[in-house]
């Protein structure tokens, strides 16, 4: 069983997202270790990048801080081989298809299996592109996940069919950010997913409200929050850790609710 | 298992379509609608008509007398893509994607810009056709290029200060992407240069392919032969594959593409992709990019705003793989040389894109014998840049 099959075993997923190095990376490993505390099912660690263009301006903030404090791939490799000492949920990597292949696909995919990462998200490699890593992360154990857009139509059952790990459905138009209200018909693209795979799906983009995630996850599999702990992270920087432990714990519990009913 | 690749839109290796899922559809439809029109003749008459009548098509190639006896060497012909509406070669794309966009029923284009003028050919483009417009264009930029912000706006589109990241034209391209996946139903982006996802990179060649087929027919006319080198500044490379594209068979002819190298490639100031960057994935394509060893985009510089872009188009990638197209660093002080040198020999002041162009023909037309023709694209005029270049001889002016 894939590792990440396991963050959704026992019911509804809860599933954040940190970008590492923002501000530092010893706040970064404080905070997935709160996060894991609290409830984390799975952590995405984001590896900045100078132009993540799929990003809104809160995760893009991240993004620019993490850079300035000097955060490459190689340092945050280290920080998860700190991490795998005793955080032991799964966790993927969200980054740019840039940062993959400067590094050299196989040694990065290679590296990331050694230190114990389950999983790559990269927002610009579609479906049709997915070759340039997916034999890599094949070989190497490394679940390469897809995504699924409120745009996607025809292609949910192309993309579901060779989905690994869990699909990433993204609940809106647009980049990620927090947003006041989900409009997009979710219960008919995760009706389409269900009949072409048996991998679970999560939903991102704009969840930030403990309601939001009990909606979402009851939709699907699960809930990823991502800039309203970014947007912690701004606001707290050295001292966010404990905050974000407090926020994933009222996430997990509204999510929790949902498998009690 | 094995996979059939199913990338679309390579040259070589180049090229692809490296973009985020919400944008899948909207590029496959696109090429579809383009597919449809390319060769429907109704569609291609109201292009040309346009082409003819509205931008001032087919441009002179002008045989720069004064330049060719003052450097002593090949026979110069300058191609005046500065003379089409809207003062640069941008308008031939924009009039070709704004039929597109409005046949495919989008009633709102939007587009990123560095210098300024694909963003005034979008905008004009927009005022004739009846379309809403957005530029995005880097905060750095609209500062450079103030009469152009002004141009817009008077055209009726509304300009959007890109302030994240360098603010000069890669922050207008992110921005203008994630602004196509917010709203994507009624909007078109119409991408200025031969770059990001298939099929940009080829329908913008295309609509620019216009340019090297009239010089063919032109040097055919005047000298009964064809060129022996075509000179061109890249950025993004859309003058300049418009400029190569029907010569690209003809093996004869050089086909030189001019990099903007700023400061120089030795110094970290510069935006000789080619030169400095390397293999990459970035703006929906495979190319050449400039980027440090963990694949941060590198924040390029140029005098020129227009060819201030940290990578370069598919095709040329491809071009320079093969062989086929040479590309050759030029710095500011040789296109500012340049700038100037053309406006006091021929009376033209070429936009300072094209002047790196100029330059370059500068350097090798004294190396070449009588016998040989060049033709030089000058892909814009040069009125938006005077300030700057004041400014850069330390003369501080006013518009």
């Amino acid at each position: 069983m894939s590792n990440i099959k396991k963050a959704f075993a026992k019911g509804k997923a809860f599933i954040p997202f940190i970008t590492c190095g923002d501000p530092d990376l010893e706040t970064t490993a404080s905070a997935v270790r709160s996060a894991a505390e609290n409830g984390a099912d799975l952590i995405e660690l984001g590896i900045p990048f100078s132009d993540p263009t799929a990003e809104g301006p809160v995760i893009q903030g991240a993004n620019v801080r993490a850079l300035r404090a000097g955060t490459t791939t190689d340092k945050i490799f280290d920080l998860v081989r700190d991490l795998r000492k005793d955080v032991s949920i799964p966790m993927v990597f969200m980054t740019y298809a840039n940062v993959v292949f400067s590094y050299g696909a196989e040694r990065f995919i290679s590296t990331c299996q050694d230190i114990g990462m389950d999983g790559l998200i990269l927002p610009d490699l579609p479906f049709e592109e997915k070759d340039e890593f997916a034999p890599l992360c094949k070989a190497h154990e490394v679940d390469l996940i897809s995504l699924i857009a409120p745009t996607s139509e025809k292609r949910i059952a192309m993309i579901a069919r060779e989905a690994k790990g869990f699909l990433y459905i993204v609940s809106s138009l647009g980049v990620t950010g927090v947003r006041s209200e989900i409009k997009t018909d979710l219960a008919s693209i995760v009706a389409s997913v269900r009949q072409s795979t048996d991998i679970p799906c999560a939903i991102g983009f704009g969840i930030s409200t403990p309601e939001q995630a009990k909606k979402m996850a009851s939709l699907s599999d699960g809930a990823i929050v991502g800039s309203a702990i970014i947007k912690l992270l701004e606001k707290y920087g050295k001292d966010a850790p404990r905050y974000i432990g407090e926020y994933v714990k009222s996430m997990k519990d509204a999510i929790v609710s949902i498998d009690k009913v | 298992m094995t996979h059939e690749t199913k990338s679309r839109g390579r040259f070589g290796i180049h090229g692809g379509q490296y973009i985020p899922e919400t944008l899948m559809n909207a590029v496959i439809e696109l090429e579809e609608a383009y597919n449809r029109f390319k060769d429907d003749p109704k569609f291609q008459q109201e292009l040309e008509t346009l082409f003819n009548d509205y931008a001032g098509r087919p441009s002179l190639l002008y045989f720069a007398e004064k330049m060719t006896k003052d450097l002593g060497g090949a026979k110069i012909y300058l191609k005046r893509e500065d003379l089409n509406h809207t003062g640069a070669h941008k308008i031939n794309n924009v009039l070709g994607q704004a039929l597109l966009a409005k046949r495919m029923g989008k009633t709102r284009l939007i587009a990123e810009t560095g210098a300024g003028q694909h963003g005034v050919a979008t905008a004009t483009a927009a005022a004739l056709m009846g379309m809403e417009c957005v530029v995005f264009m880097g905060e750095e930029d609209t500062k450079r290029q103030a009469l152009n912000v002004y141009r817009m706006r008077l055209l009726g589109a509304e300009v959007i200060p890109v302030k994240s990241g360098t603010a000069t034209l890669k922050d207008a391209v992110s921005e203008a992407m994630r602004e196509w996946t917010s709203r994507i139903s009624d909007t078109h982006y119409c991408l200025g240069s031969v770059m990001g996802p298939h099929p940009f990179p080829t329908i913008v060649r295309d609509f620019q392919a216009v340019i090297s087929k009239e010089i063919k027919e032109q040097t055919l006319k005047k000298e009964g032969r064809l060129p022996d080198a075509v000179i061109a500044c890249v950025g993004g490379g859309s003058n300049a594959i418009g400029s190569f594209y029907h010569f690209i068979e003809d093996e004869s002819v050089r086909l030189i593409g001019c990099e903007a190298a700023g400061r120089g490639i030795d110094s970290a100031e510069t935006a000789a992709t080619i030169h400095t960057g390397r293999l990459g994935i970035f703006h929906g394509m495979k190319s050449y990019f400039c980027q440090d060893e963990y694949g941060q985009i590198a924040p390029v510089y140029s005098i020129s705003a227009g060819l201030d872009y940290p990578g370069i188009g598919p095709e040329h990638a491809h071009l320079h793989d093969i062989g086929r197209a040479e590309y050759v660093p030029v710095t500011d002080d040789e296109a500012v040389n340049a700038f100037e040198y053309l406006a006091r020999t021929e009376g033209i002041i070429p936009a300072i894109e094209s002047a790196h162009a100029v330059a370059h023909a500068m350097k090798i037309a004294p190396t070449l014998g009588g016998d040989k023709i060049i033709v030089i694209t000058l892909s814009g005029r040069g009125d938006k840049d005077c300030a700057a270049i004041a400014r850069y001889r330390g003369e501080d002016i006013h518009e």
